[in-house]
């Protein structure tokens, strides 16, 4: 699919047919009155505003400071993110999947761009693209070359495709240096591509 | 259907391109279209399986030209037409010219974190148990439905490993037809590398899938 904000150079002057028909159907559906446009604005202010990946860095911090925390995230991931109030569309069904030194995870939707919005907010385009959905499951090793990360051959990856309403969110490990780090400062180290795995976190002299 | 949604395995598409400091949206419509696509959601009446099958049900050339949220408003006004809820000489005039059907409900603003909150949890309670248990051996089954299937292409006809009995699950492919939502035992399926990609697969890595009961068959 194209990406499209490789095509953003355009004259904001000249709306584009794809705006002027968004814009259109807005009309007819505000006028019908099927739907409230201060519903409209409030639906993006929560995604672009107040749900995102700082969510679900809270949660791996707290499971990297806090070991029956860990546990039971690693168990039931669902109630365990509801206790820091994250919940909902998109995240019905959480399954936690922790990294080690010796496995790796990645996750991936091939079929359309399910994603953990509750802890992620929502995908970024590459998630959603083509290029990210086509090679995940077939060669996950060069995909991480991508991103810039290579991991040692003797790491196992696993690959998890989110077929179904389940979604996944990876817990990767906690970067060396970091003993006796609060929370919140953990949290600071955890990036959203290493809790999709295509990333590893920022190691504390990241931070300096 | 074997649709340009199943991408899982194919060549061509070039590397991933993360974009740094990526926005959440990249254009106004794109935020329009998304909340409308929310929205809708009540008073369209339709669920997230027929949302999908309306997404991956156009030509392969279309769809992969498109970008996503277009892919989505395209869905969008598609299920709005297929219902008579808006009518093409309405979005040709970008005005109502009919009267409104009666809809179910209204997403009114005190109720979207409400909505949101609550979102569309998909298990459903059973009596009855499942057909698997975690290490068993299964082969996705050979099929090749011509409406909404969550079955890759990339793994039938494989033989993988049961990881986890997940619970008992809507199944979209009737609930995309309007056929009831039909629940059955799902499960993580674990297959090895090279199982799915032979010999030039990467023998360090596993895939798997949540696939429903009806997709499987023992292998033991």
């Amino acid at each position: 699919m194209a990406n499209d904000h490789h095509h953003h150079d355009h004259d904001h002057s000249e709306l584009s047919d794809t705006q002027l028909r968004v814009r259109a159907l807005e009309t007819v559906l505000t006028e019908k009155g099927y739907v409230d446009p201060a519903a409209l604005d409030l639906l993006i202010e929560t995604y672009e505003k107040k749900v995102g990946p700082r969510n679900g860095a809270r949660v791996v911090a707290r499971a990297w400071a806090n070991p029956a925390y860990r546990a039971r995230l690693l168990k039931d991931a669902t109630p365990a993110i509801g206790e820091l109030g994250y919940a909902g569309r998109q995240g019905e069904h959480i399954v936690a999947v922790e990294n080690t030194p010796t496995l790796h995870n990645m996750v991936v939707c091939t079929l359309c761009s399910c994603y953990p919005w509750p802890v992620l907010g929502l995908p970024p385009v590459w998630y959603k693209s083509a290029p990210y959905r086509s090679r995940a499951v077939a060669d996950p090793r060069g995909v991480l070359k991508d991103f810039g990360v290579t991991l040692p051959a003797s790491t196992k990856i696993r690959v998890w495709d989110s077929t179904s309403e389940i979604r996944y969110l990876v817990v990767p490990m906690r970067p060396a240096g970091t003993d006796g780090w609060t929370e919140e400062r953990l949290a600071d180290l955890v990036t959203r591509d290493s809790m999709i795995g295509t990333g590893l976190p920022k190691s504390p002299k990241d931070l300096a | 259907m074997n649709g340009p949604q199943d991408l899982g395995g194919m060549d061509g598409f070039g590397p991933v391109e993360p974009e740094p400091n990526e926005p959440v949206f990249h254009d106004d419509w794109e935020k329009r279209a998304f909340a409308l696509t929310l929205a809708m959601g009540m008073p369209g009446g339709w669920n997230i399986d027929q949302s999908r099958f309306a997404r991956e049900n156009r030509s392969p050339a279309e769809y992969w030209s498109m970008s996503y949220y277009q892919i989505w408003f395209a869905a969008l006004e598609r299920m709005l037409k297929e219902r008579a809820l808006v009518t093409d000489d309405e979005v040709v005039a970008g005005h109502s010219l009919h009267k409104p059907k009666p809809v179910p409900r209204v997403l009114s603003p005190g109720d979207v974190l409400k909505v949101l909150h609550r979102g569309g949890p998909t298990e459903r309670p059973t009596n009855t148990k499942p057909a698997f248990k975690p290490g068993n051996a299964v082969r996705a089954k050979n099929i090749n439905p011509p409406t909404h299937t969550r079955l890759p292409r990339y793994v039938r006809g494989h033989v993988g490993t049961v990881d986890r009995v997940i619970g008992f699950h809507v199944f979209p492919d009737s609930n995309a037809t309007g056929a009831g939502e039909n629940p059955q035992w799902l499960y993580t399926v674990r297959f090895e590398g090279r199982e799915l990609w032979g010999p030039d697969g990467d023998p360090t890595s596993q895939v798997s899938v949540d696939a429903w009961e009806s997709y499987l068959t023992p292998a033991d």
